[in-house]
């Protein structure tokens, strides 16, 4: 039996790759992929969670947690072509039309 | 029974509700019924009202607790006694057969529907004046009269004099009002009470009483009695408050037939003697009633010799009936000057009818020198107006003479000291009455036409819905004198004093006709029998007929003692320092305020979506650390 921090390490690892990554990239895509890898570093902790306490809430909220991740990226790409066909760009820093 | 005579107050509510809100959805046949079918419901349970009063009977009933707070308690009820009675029938009668007149005079108008609300609406709220059980409800009521008078003043709103003549109405009104307020408020502090059952025992109480103001002492009943009498001066347009009134013939002529007859203007007559156990305890304020009385009486006679507009001169006698009385409540004799205000109801409301109908003929024209010999053209409109000229002038047998007459005998006989002077100018104001109504009557009916072909051939007698009302009130103001009010109203207000032999009250008859007799026969002298004679006249004393032709002046020097100053004020003072710093300074400061704000604040905003993951990560990691410290 795999002791649970290790998953929380896992789950944190893969979190802060995801945020520094989100941060740091400029490519939407990448920044769109880095925001799936989050959202599956907190299920990581949530199924592991759900085992550790014997309950099946943490799976259920992952599974849920997935649907929203899917269509999400799927309203993501679409803004993403969106913008790209009207703007030719998808590097962040070219989009700043709505600066105050 | 008693909680249904509520009716006759909502009948002329629901008239005005239904005329405001869906009247100009509806064609001008249903508002006309729903506006004069409103009144004649008025009047009918306002006739029953008066069977029970007639009975002996005294309707006193309250229909809730209006408002509450501590030691005040106002209640919404009413009163009806002999007094309301004699008041009821004016309002409700004289105000139907206005209403009835008006479905003919004012055909065709684009704002008949709202004519029509705002006749209700002044009917309901004389109603509620007269009605009411308190001092709160006679005030509602004052102040919704004025209200109404400036609507159907300035009914014509698109026009400028309109306008300006319902502003002036409503502002000299104010001033009144505002007397009559603090009297209110004063009677209220003395004697912790509102409703007249309660108030008047509680009057003899104050006796002696006095208020300091800046170091006089003056007599409280006195100084309410003035108080209230300032707010009758306003709206019943005696001197020095009179200015609004000939200005208010602007509007369509059954409003002022309304105004000078049925409602507004004897409101004031009617408070002082509904509040007479306040008045019969002060001299001074008597005096002081009588003589503002008597001389507006005088003064707004002198002024309707020389004026050339036939409504005009109908105005001016108004106020110098109304001052009648005055004089009459003056000298504690309230019943007569009700008496007075009951028949000059009838015959007042005529003459304005009639001036009406001359309008309605001769396509708006009011210029009495412009029209003549309309006797055979207008027959019924040239009777009528006779009837009430007849009526005005005091001729024995008709209902005018019995009421003036009344006046006259019991200002001769009060005792007082400046009784006999009064009779006096109230005696040539009689003769100076005669002459005006009659300068009218020669004028414009008698003699030859001074207008043009075509007008004259487009004059003609006014249609049946028109007449009939005159008909009515000519026949009115020939009987209404026969029913004694004074006797009848013994009970509310008391009888007069009288301190000379009742033999003398012959001899002060006898004087008063031929007052009246001369009045009409110089007006016949001079308009008929010798048509040159006015013009030498006028040529010879041009310096009186110019002060009298510009009404003394008096308006001229409002305008230069309040009006003028008041207006550099505004420009002076309130335009550039209230309007501009204070009020545009807060209007602007507060959007140049947020403006400074937002693009202080809008730095933040950089358009950079990695910047704003940030703002959003320190922020959680902000909350957690908070939730992790607690």
């Amino acid at each position: 039996m795999i002791p649970l921090y290790y998953y929380l390490i896992l789950s944190s690892v893969i979190f802060s790759i995801g945020l520094v990554g989100f941060i740091i990239r400029r490519d939407l895509i990448v920044m769109l992929m880095c925001l799936e890898l989050m959202f599956n570093a907190v299920n990581i902790s949530f199924v592991a969670f759900s085992c550790y306490n014997g309950s099946l809430t943490g799976q259920v909220f992952t599974l849920f947690s997935i649907g929203v991740a899917a269509s999400e990226a799927a309203i993501g790409l679409a803004i993403v072509l969106a913008l790209f066909r009207n703007i030719s760009a998808v590097h962040t820093d070219e989009i700043t039309q709505l600066r105050g | 029974m008693e909680k249904y005579y509520i009716l006759i107050l909502l009948f002329p509510l629901a008239g005005f509700l239904f005329n405001i809100l869906i009247g100009r959805f509806v064609s001008p046949k249903v508002v006309s019924w729903a506006g004069v079918l409103s009144i004649l419901g008025s009047l009918v349970v306002a006739l029953l009202a008066i069977a029970q009063v007639f009975s002996g009977k005294t309707i006193e009933y309250n229909i809730y607790t209006w408002i509450l707070s501590d030691d005040l308690k106002i209640s919404f009820g009413y009163l009806i006694d002999q007094l309301t009675a004699v008041m009821l029938i004016v309002v409700c009668f004289v105000g139907w057969l206005i209403h009835v007149y008006s479905v003919g005079y004012m055909h065709g108008d684009p704002g008949y529907p709202r004519y029509f609300a705002y006749l209700n609406l002044f009917v309901f709220s004389m109603l509620m004046l007269v009605m009411g059980n308190n001092l709160v409800q006679l005030y509602f009521g004052w102040e919704a009269v004025g209200l109404c008078s400036y609507f159907l003043i300035g009914f014509w709103y698109h026009k400028k004099t309109a306008a300006d003549a319902g502003k002036k109405a409503f502002i000299v009104n104010r001033i009144g009002d505002f007397g009559f307020a603090l009297g209110i408020f004063l009677l209220f502090i003395s004697v912790y009470a509102l409703n007249y059952t309660d108030v008047f025992p509680k009057i003899p109480g104050l006796q002696g009483q006095a208020v300091n103001i800046l170091g006089w002492d003056v007599d409280l009943i006195t100084l309410i009695a003035l108080l209230l009498f300032c707010g009758a001066v306003g709206k019943s347009a005696q001197i020095p408050l009179y200015v609004w009134l000939p200005d208010a013939m602007e509007g369509p002529t059954p409003v002022s037939a309304l105004i000078h007859a049925a409602t507004m203007v004897t409101a004031g007559v009617f408070m002082v003697s509904r509040l007479n156990p306040i008045y019969n305890l002060s001299e001074v304020a008597l005096a002081v009633v009588a003589i503002i009385g008597c001389v507006t009486s005088f003064f707004a006679a002198t002024i309707g010799l020389v004026q050339r507009d036939m409504k005009r001169i109908i105005a001016y006698s108004t106020i110098s009936q109304i001052g009648y009385m005055f004089l009459g409540c003056g000298v504690a004799a309230y019943g007569a000057g009700i008496f007075h205000l009951y028949t000059h109801g009838f015959f007042k409301a005529l003459l304005f009818l009639c001036a009406g109908s001359v309008m309605h003929a001769m396509a708006g024209e009011l210029d009495i020198y412009k029209m003549g010999g309309l006797k055979k053209k207008m027959p019924i409109t040239y009777i009528t107006f006779l009837i009430a000229a007849l009526t005005i002038s005091g001729i024995p047998g008709l209902s005018g003479f019995f009421s003036k007459d009344e006046i006259l005998w019991f200002t001769y006989a009060c005792g007082k000291p400046y009784g006999k002077f009064l009779w006096i100018l109230g005696t040539i104001t009689a003769a100076l009455t005669a002459f005006y109504t009659f300068r009218i009557l020669f004028v414009a009916f008698h003699g030859k036409f001074r207008g043009s072909e075509e007008q004259f051939k487009h004059v003609h007698e006014s249609p049946p819905i028109m007449t009939i009302p005159l008909i009515v009130l000519a026949i009115g103001s020939i009987l209404v004198g026969y029913f004694s009010v004074p006797h009848f109203l013994e009970p509310v207000v008391g009888e007069p004093v009288v301190t000379v032999p009742h033999e003398q009250e012959r001899f002060v008859m006898i004087v008063s006709i031929i007052a009246g007799l001369t009045g009409i026969f110089i007006a016949w002298y001079m308009y008929i029998s010798n048509p040159a004679f006015p013009e030498r006249l006028t040529q010879r004393f041009s310096g009186i007929f110019k002060v009298l032709w510009n009404k003394y002046y008096v308006d001229e020097l409002y305008s230069f003692l309040f009006v003028k100053p008041a207006l550099w004020f505004a420009d002076k003072f309130i335009e550039v320092f209230t309007d501009i710093k204070i009020i545009e300074g807060i209007v602007n400061g507060i959007p140049n305020l947020c403006y400074r704000v937002g693009s202080w604040v809008r730095q933040v905003q950089t358009g950079y979506l990695q910047q704003y993951a940030i703002y959003m990560i320190i922020g959680i990691c902000i909350f957690i650390l908070i939730i992790l410290s607690m």
